[in-house]
Parts: structure tokens; sequence; C-alpha cells
């Protein structure tokens, strides 16, 4: 009886906590967000953190779209010559990557490359006084370093995204055409043809900020909530790329399923 | 007292259900050096936190300038706050701003200043704290004590009235100490600031300290001039004065009897 209380109320505080954590985050989210005009004045720091988390994030994007694509056509040619419609390979590699792959493996990678070295960053600035230090000379952190990084992952996401779309067709291409020997012309007019500029790329496009958004406030909010401690920026570190990963998985099921019922 | 610029009155301050300040009243008089001194979590860092905004009382009131600091809106403690400059205890500074940035950060902030009158200054910062030469270094490049230097450059950037020192002497070897003891004291004097230093070195401290409080146990303990406090009889103060292991302050942390813990086995 006694152990099963205990268990209740552990799973109880770990709830509370979760919400607790889930308000603190949308209350730095909403502090970001007015906080914006501030750090817009000083756009040189938003372009700064765009080299840092978008640039720097180039080639592991690139690299691992040319492959994603590659793949893509190999495994489409087995199934699609079966039905004998292998013309047809230009169409699922480029849907495929610009309604799903291209916004989701990026926002993965993402989480993974630049998130980390946000909370990482934030949470060893909060460690060294470095945050607190901003404060004391009147200076808002949340404007002059979250703010910035926010803004950069929102406009470095969707432009990775897209990079990762047109790398993974050109690897799509390179494995359907020089190599396996499907039509060029009908790779190209194929995809042409069929892939739709508002229910495909745009909506892909939208993808890709709504996850920009989510995989930096989160990466930001567990870089700014870490203890100050060694093990706590580890584990907020770890924490980033497990929430964020989840969220972006979760938000693409329910966007795409208000996009196709749209 | 008129003559004030920070009064700290009937202050008391919890955190985590523990009261760490109850009832505490200070008074830093103008162009004074006065140091808060006290065992290491007596809440002295947490003094300076209360006085510059970045916590609030659970009771009584902080005044900088004759105005209560924790009723104030964001403006008005950042208003308050550029009258203050802090050194942090590790220096605080930016890693990703060299010597040069660190110290114009403030001034680029919270001034119009053209570049070359920032330029002026920040080198003329520098030079006050002897590290004019490294202006181009990256804070990693730097010694805690050269580190502590350029902190304390940047924290007179905009010329302060109150500057805050939060464990200047810690870790550094005898002759940084030297010299930080001696930019305290001639900063405060050259700029005709007041400085309120928390510390528990008691030699350097009472070297050029014109105030001394004591705190322990969340009251202020003793408080006086070095003199007064190197002649005082309060077991305490004695004790801390002059560094004995044992006393008022008990050796051991709070622990049931010795004998009895140890016959319960492996709890």
């Amino acid at each position: 009886m006694h152990k099963i209380k205990r268990m209740l109320s552990r799973l109880g505080a770990g709830f509370v906590n979760k919400v607790w954590r889930l308000g603190a985050g949308a209350r730095l989210f909403w502090l970001t967000l007015i906080s914006s005009g501030e750090s817009f004045r000083r756009f040189r720091l938003t372009v700064r953190e765009v080299y840092f988390t978008g640039v720097m994030s180039l080639i592991i994007i690139l690299v691992s779209a040319f492959f994603v694509g590659m793949v893509l056509a190999l495994q489409g040619y087995q199934t699609l010559q079966k039905y004998g419609s292998s013309e047809a390979i230009g169409v699922l590699v480029a849907l495929a990557l610009v309604r799903e792959l291209g916004p989701v493996v990026t926002a993965l990678l993402f989480a993974g490359r630049a998130g980390t070295a946000i909370t990482a960053e934030i949470g060893l600035m909060k460690a060294t006084e470095q945050l607190s230090a901003m404060e004391m000379m009147a200076v808002s952190p949340i404007a002059r370093v979250i703010a910035p990084r926010f803004w950069a992952g929102v406009i470095a996401m969707p432009i990775l995204a897209t990079l990762f779309s047109m790398v993974g067709i050109l690897g799509g291409y390179l494995v359907a055409v020089p190599l396996i020997g499907v039509d060029a012309g009908a790779f190209w007019s194929q995809m042409q043809a069929n892939v739709d500029w508002r229910h495909d790329i745009l909506n892909g496009v939208f993808k890709s900020v709504v996850f920009g958004v989510a995989c930096t406030m989160i990466a930001l909010f567990e870089g700014y909530d870490a203890p100050p401690t060694a093990e706590g920026v580890s584990r907020a570190t770890t924490r980033t790329v497990v929430t964020s990963s989840l969220a972006v998985l979760g938000l693409d099921f329910i966007l795409t399923s208000f996009m196709i019922s749209v | 007292m008129a003559n004030a610029i920070v009064e700290i009155k009937d202050l008391s301050f919890g955190y985590k259900g523990r009261l760490l300040h109850q009832g505490i009243n200070m008074t830093f008089p103008r162009g004074k050096v006065v140091a808060i001194m006290g065992g290491s979590g007596s809440g002295k860092t947490t003094l300076l936190r209360l006085i510059g905004g970045q916590l609030k009382p659970s009771k009584g009131s902080v005044l900088v300038d004759g105005e209560v600091v924790h009723t104030q809106n964001r403006d008005g403690i950042y208003r308050l706050r550029r009258k203050m400059g802090m050194l942090f205890q590790q220096g605080a500074l930016f890693t990703d701003l060299s010597v040069y940035e660190n110290v114009a950060f403030p001034m680029r902030e919270h001034t119009d200043l053209t570049e070359s009158m920032i330029r002026d200054l920040v080198l003329m910062k520098l030079n006050a704290v002897g590290l004019r030469g490294a202006h181009a270094l990256m804070p990693t490049e730097l010694s805690g004590g050269m580190a502590r230097r350029v902190s304390l450059a940047r924290a007179i950037a905009l010329d302060p009235s109150i500057i805050m020192y939060d464990e200047p002497f810690a870790g550094l070897d005898p002759i940084s100490m030297a010299v930080i003891c001696d930019l305290i004291r001639s900063l405060n004097d050259a700029l005709g600031a007041t400085s309120i230093i928390v510390t528990h070195d008691v030699e350097e401290t009472f070297q050029f300290a014109d105030y001394i409080y004591f705190v322990a146990n969340g009251v202020v303990a003793a408080e006086g001039t070095p003199d007064d406090l190197r002649q005082s009889s309060l077991p305490f103060v004695h004790q801390f004065v002059y560094g004995e292991k044992d006393g008022p302050v008990p050796f051991h942390y709070a622990a049931p009897d010795y004998q009895h813990s140890l016959l319960r086995g492996a709890r």
C-alpha cells in the first residue's frame, strides 16, 4: 500500500514538473517574441547566429540529403518497376523529399547538430554567470542572447530543408538516370507535372518553419533552464535531442493530417 | 542616513523554505569601501543580488539612491542597475568576445558614443587595471587574476556610483590579490564611488575597508571599523578574524550522535 502511494506521488510530481516546464517554456517563448523588436534593431547579431546554426550545419545536411535521395531512388525503382512505371521514379523521389523527408530529416539533424550546440552554449553561459552579468549591466539576456538565436533558427531551417530536398533530388537523379538508366526526360517531366507548388512545396516549407520554431525554442529553453552544473548542462543537451525529435515527429503528424484534409 | 547610497532595512530573505536572512540592517555611505564578511554559505552573495534587484526580499527592503529596489518594474530596475557595476566571482567575461569588446559591451549597449570615443574609453579603463596591452586577447587566454581585472574594467565602464565585488580575492595568487586590493581602493577613490565587497578574506579586507559587517546565521553578528573588530570580544568575530578552527561556528555540520550513528550500521 505504502509502495503504491509512493509510486503515485512520484508519478504526480513528475507530471506536475512536466506541466511546470511546459509553462516555463511557453513563458520564455512569449518573452522572446516581445523582445524580438529590440534584437531586430541589431540584426547583425541574428546574422551571426544564422552563420553558426545554419551555415555550419550545411555539410551534415547536404551529405545526408545526397544519400537519402540515392536510397530513395534505389528503393523506389525496385517497387515501381514491378508495376512497369519506373518513369514515375522522379515524382516519387521529389514528393517524398519535398513533403516529408526534407523538413523532417533536416529538423532531426538540426536538433542534433545546432540544437545541442545552442543548449550547451546557453547552459554554460548561465553556469559561468555570463547571463547574470548581462542582467546586472541592465542588458536583457533574452533580447541579446535568446532572441537572435531563435530567429536565426527560424530563418535557417526552411532554407536548410529546401537545400536538403534539392540535393536529395540530385542524388535520386544520379542513381535513377545515369546508373539505372531511366529516361532523363521522363524523370524530370513527370516530376514537373505532378509536384504542386502550393500543396507540396509550400506545405513543406511551412512544416520546416514550424519545426524551426519548435527545435530552436526547445534548445534555447533547455539551455536557459539547465541547472548551472556540468551534469545539468549534459542532461539538458540530451533532453534537447530527445524532446526536439519527438516534437518534430509529433508535429509532423498533426500538420500532415491538416494539410491532407484541407 | 541621508548620505547613504545603499540601505538595507529589516531585510528577510528565504529560499526553498530555508530562511537565509532574518532582519538585516546595513548602511553603505557614499564614497566608502564597505565589506560584508561571513562564512561560506552565509548568504553574502545573495545580499548583492538583492541590492541588484535579481532577487526579491520576503520582508523589508533595499534602497538604492533613495529608491526601493524590489517594487520597481523592469525598466526601473534596469535604470537603477546602470548606477551599479558588479564584479562576479569568476569574472563572468563573455567568452565569445575579446577583452576589448567585453569592456566596450556596456558602452555599446547603453550609449551612442562614436567608435573612436569608445576606443579611447576602453583603453583608458584597461589602462586603469594595467591591461591595455591585453586588449586583443580572448578571455580564455587570460589568467584568473587578469580575467578578474578585465571584469573590473568592464564593471567600471560606465563610471558607476556603486561597485559591487563578489569574492574578489577567491582563488588568486598573492601578487594578483595585492593588485586587486590596491585597485578596489584606488578606483573607489578616483571614481568617487561606493564599493561593496563580499568576501571572507580577513587579512586583505581589514587593510583597506572603511567599515565591515559580519553576517552569521542570517543576522548582522557584528559591525564596525577594522580596528573595532580586531579588538572585539565577541566569540564569533574572534574566531573568524583569527581563523580558529572551532568556536561558536562548529567544525562539524549538524549531525546525530557519533557513537549512535556508527552503532546503527550501514545507514
